[in-house]
């Protein structure tokens, strides 16, 4: 069924009522969490009391605002700094990577490539645990052996953004490969015919080429990151990243404060999501 | 030049060799070292297979197993069977701003974190919650209707979060099938279903194959919505190693469980690329 | 008239193909097809006998896709009828046409192989498994290419694809076969070769084809029929012959074959002959062929190089009544279609004509002088209208 095949009208716009129902579906939740955070009341529920602001901005209890909430803003300051930590280290890698599986041809390549994607394949909480058990095991050791204590090696933030690390490079791997595939390899030959070193060539000409893949992979990683629960569940330490930090809340009841941190992180990733359409947009 | 290209070659290879050994490898059989540790004493451990016997000897284990091996199948099932259809108007369907807005509607819910979304369901669907809440003005209850902790919010719950990683494959292959094929298809004489059959789903395999294969990892691998949807009855696989791990601190016991999951999740991954003759690299990469 | 017993005897001998004899294989009335406020397709009609080969030939975007397209279902006509063996098409769906479409990148399936690819339409009308593979292995057979059921499509060559394409169709034995521009992704020598091919394949299924192309020599070489077609509208339509030596309009002059190409004024008419006074200042004579043109009227002038002597001295020429004498300003060689560029002393444009591959003008360079010249009969001129 394509629109040039002639078709019953009802299975048309059966069809289509079909399609409309389904971002229905999508949106439902959504639209919901954000409503509620205007909801003049202590509970994220009907009956609706009147609309307010106070979950944003209001400074006394009990209706304290986002902006007035200490744990909430610290927490999206980790959150911050860990998903930066992760899409940097990300991005690195999977640009290396990514000229490794495109530029060079070498003995188990094609086994290496698979092994590269394995992460995707890999429960979070497995990723998790792992790092985890191996990370401790290598601490008490060192502590054991040489009386070393390395904090790094405990449950925290380090590794957080390792474990985050550990998968999402794949996914920025396979963004910044995908363009890579689509260089014309002769623009860089053009390059060096007009004098241009090797690095120099791709400084200059196959890294801007690869900007927009880059900037989507850093953005892509940066909202996986700071979406992340399966992995940094088990690796967190006492600063708690955001979603760890509203998932203890969210256990011992909520408020419509977590409805209003909710609709800022849309608006957010909406912001991040439109940068990254538009330098992808210019990179065509 | 080739000891240039051998250096870069070398130079290329040490980022990703130290991070598959140092956070893939290692850590995955330093947990199947621990996992076949059992502790005899303060501080001493024999190897034996003991968490594994407790894991195969204690029906709950088994059965929350199973089941979590059951419902991931069955919410992959689903999503795949809600989201082809959309798949295919998307791409198919529809042409130029239309598509493109569509597809981005698709994506939109996916750029906010699964707490939220999952936040979302629960005001939906608990006692108090609009669905009860419409439901009691329309007349349909009488009283308020407690849908929360269930298997099916589990399920909505799964298919919800999961839905983003099945479009895009789909739409991706489905964009990739040329309208000429589909049109050959109806004038050598087949109709929708033969084409469907024939032409639609083998064409689109490999963005079946890869969507039904993510959004499995991700049922089998989920903690947050059973237990924020399905409560403290879920069973969910994922909250055992969790209580294993960070409540019982019994980490001898959470890495076997750990184990089994993984092998449990490459099982169900190798059978189906094996199923549909595809392979990692083309559904993945 | 009075039908005259031997009437029979001097129409040129029709191909004895069908038994169905009167009734066209595939006619369209006054087919119509518009999108908003475009005009796609304007009142075209045509018939095409049964075991013809008709081309539809006209630049792109002049809507004989479009003409295809409603053809074979995947576009409702606005106005007007389709008729295949005397029996309208509108209200049937694409799947249940009397007609097949090798499309224009082919379309084969890549998901099955070549037999599977053969077989779909018969799987298609039911026919038992035994029966399938029979068709399909003398369809395989038929194409010269026996033996490679088994293969994927992409391990077939361009030429070998084309020929499973029809192959596909000509096993359920349509009545009209559909073909959208398949040589376009060819490349020169092979399209060549597969005109050929494409020929035989007719003449060996003895099945009516309908081709649309842009490529007028692909039109040329294969049709018994053609239509050239432009915005929408047919021009004219006949045998390849009347359209190169006989266009009706200034489109068709200039669209088939290479022409020398002139704008200007009519000066003086003297029966069929008309004299044009051009633009760049040539004056040159050429034959309105019936075409109503006055004194004073803006025409064009179309000269085929080929149908232009040229000589050493003026004296050859005299029985032509327009030359032209200049200096040879390029030679472009290309073997037997070799030509020249003359430029006449006027200071008119260059003009290009055909050389004679006979010897006498080996030495001619550059910078020569010569004497060309044409018969009024071989200058088609038309009215230009609305300039």
């Amino acid at each position: 069924m394509i629109p040039s095949i002639p078709q019953p009208k009802v299975l048309t716009i059966g069809y289509a009522a079909y399609v409309t129902l389904f971002f229905v579906f999508l949106a439902l939740p959504l639209i919901v969490v954000a409503s509620f955070a205007f909801n003049d009341s202590q509970f994220p529920s009907l009956p609706w009391e009147g609309f307010t602001w106070n979950w944003f901005f209001g400074d006394e209890r009990p209706m304290i605002g986002v902006f007035h909430e200490r744990s909430i803003l610290r927490a999206i300051g980790t959150s911050v700094f860990v998903a930066v930590g992760v899409s940097a280290l990300s991005v690195a890698v999977g640009l290396s990577n990514a000229f490794l599986f495109n530029r060079y041809t070498f003995r188990g390549q094609g086994v290496l490539y698979v092994l590269m994607l394995l992460p995707l394949v890999i429960p979070g909480i497995v990723l998790g645990i792992s790092i985890l058990v191996a990370s401790s095991r290598v601490a008490n050791g060192l502590w054991d052996g040489f009386r070393w204590d390395v904090e790094a090696l405990r449950p925290g933030l380090t590794l957080v953004i390792l474990g985050q690390f550990s998968f999402i490079t794949t996914i920025a791997t396979l963004v910044i490969g995908a363009r890579l595939q689509k260089f014309d390899r002769t623009l860089e030959e053009a390059a060096l015919n007009l004098g241009a070193g090797k690095l120099t060539a791709i400084r200059t000409i196959t890294l801007p080429y690869l900007a927009p893949a880059m900037i989507g992979a850093f953005v892509v990683a940066f909202l996986m990151s700071f979406e992340n629960f399966n992995t940094t569940l088990m690796l967190v330490g006492s600063d708690a990243p955001l979603t760890i930090a509203m998932f203890d809340r969210l256990k011992e009841g909520s408020t419509p404060l977590l409805n209003a941190v909710s609709l800022l992180l849309m608006l957010g990733s909406s912001c991040l999501a439109l940068v990254m359409i538009f330098f992808q947009k210019r990179g065509r | 030049m080739r000891r240039e290209a051998k250096l870069g070659l070398a130079l290329l290879l040490t980022p990703l060799a130290l991070w598959l050994s140092l956070l893939i490898f290692i850590p995955h059989i330093d947990l199947f070292l621990v996992s076949l540790r059992e502790r005899v004493g303060v501080g001493k451990y024999e190897l034996s297979f003991a968490n594994y016997l407790t894991f195969f000897n204690e029906p709950l284990y088994l059965w929350t197993f199973m089941r979590t091996a059951v419902m991931s199948i069955l919410a992959t099932m689903l999503t795949l069977l809600i989201a082809f259809p959309v798949s295919y108007y998307i791409a198919k369907m529809v042409k130029g701003r239309m598509q493109a807005a569509l597809f981005l509607l698709c994506l939109v819910p996916f750029w906010v974190s699964e707490l939220v979304r999952t936040f979302g369901w629960m005001i939906l669907l608990r006692e108090t919650g609009i669905i009860s809440n419409v439901l009691q003005y329309a007349g349909l209850a009488s009283g308020p209707v407690e849908m929360l902790y269930n298997d099916a919010a589990i399920m909505v719950g799964l298919v919800y979060t999961s839905m983003l990683f099945m479009v895009v494959p789909l739409v991706t292959t489905l964009e990739s099938l040329s309208d000429e094929v589909v049109e050959a298809g109806y004038d050598l004489g087949g109709n929708g279903v033969s084409v469907l059959r024939e032409i639609i789903i083998p064409h689109a395999m490999p963005g079946i194959v890869s969507g039904c294969i993510v959004v499995f990892m991700l049922c089998l691998g989920n903690y947050l919505t059973p237990t924020m949807l399905g409560g403290k009855e879920s069973l969910w696989f994922t909250e055992l190693i969790y209580s294993q791990f960070i409540v019982r601190f019994n980490w001898e016991l959470g890495a076997a469980f750990g184990f089994m999951l993984l092998i449990l999740s490459s099982l169900i991954v190798w059978g189906m690329l094996r199923l549909t003759g595809q392979s990692l690299e083309k559904t993945m990469g | 008239m009075r039908p005259s017993p031997l009437a029979g005897a001097f129409v040129l001998p029709e191909r004895p193909t069908r038994k169905t004899g009167m009734t066209p294989d595939l006619h369209c009335s006054a087919l119509t097809k518009r999108f908003g406020d475009t005009t796609a397709v304007d009142n075209v009609s045509f018939s095409v006998p049964p075991g013809s080969f008709f081309s539809i030939l006209g630049p792109s975007g002049c809507g004989k896709t479009t003409i295809m397209r409603m053809i074979a279902g995947f576009l409702e006509p606005s106005d007007g009828d389709i008729q295949i063996k005397g029996k309208s098409v509108l209200n049937v769906p694409p799947n249940k046409r009397p007609v097949n479409m090798v499309f224009q990148h082919l379309a084969l399936f890549p998901m099955m192989n070549i037999e599977e690819n053969i077989g779909y339409g018969l799987r298609r009308a039911g026919l038992p498994k035994g029966e399938i593979t029979t068709k399909v292995g003398e369809a395989l057979e038929r194409i010269g290419l026996p033996g490679i059921g088994k293969r994927k499509v992409d391990e077939l060559s361009g030429g070998q694809k084309q020929r499973v394409a029809i192959a596909r169709c000509m096993v359920l034995e349509p009545d009209v076969l559909l073909l959208d521009e398949p040589l376009g992704a060819l490349d020169l020598k092979l399209r060549e070769r597969m005109k050929v091919e494409l020929k035989s394949l007719q003449a060996a299924f003895d099945t009516t084809f309908v081709y649309i192309t842009h490529d007028q020599s692909e039109a040329l070489v294969m049709s018994d029929n053609i239509a050239v077609m432009n915005e929408g509208r047919f021009e004219q339509m006949g045998s390849a012959r009347d359209l190169y030596y006989r266009p009706d309009t200034a489109f068709v002059a200039g669209f088939v074959g290479d022409s020398n190409r002139w704008q200007g004024r009519v000066t003086r008419i003297e029966g069929g002959h008309v004299e044009v006074q051009s633009e760049t200042g040539l004056t040159l004579r050429g034959a309105s062929h019936g075409r109503a043109l006055q004194a004073g009227d803006m025409a064009q002038a179309f000269v085929r190089p080929e149908a232009i002597r040229i000589a050493h001295g003026a004296d050859e020429l005299a029985s032509f009544d327009t030359t032209i004498t200049g200096q040879v300003t390029s030679l472009l060689f290309n073997g037997a279609a070799s030509r020249v560029l003359v430029q006449g002393e006027a200071g008119h444009e260059a003009i290009e004509v055909n050389l004679p591959q006979s010897g006498e003008f080996a030495n001619l360079a550059k910078g020569d002088t010569v004497h060309i010249g044409w018969s009024s009969d071989q200058a088609n001129v038309f009215a230009a209208g609305g300039l």
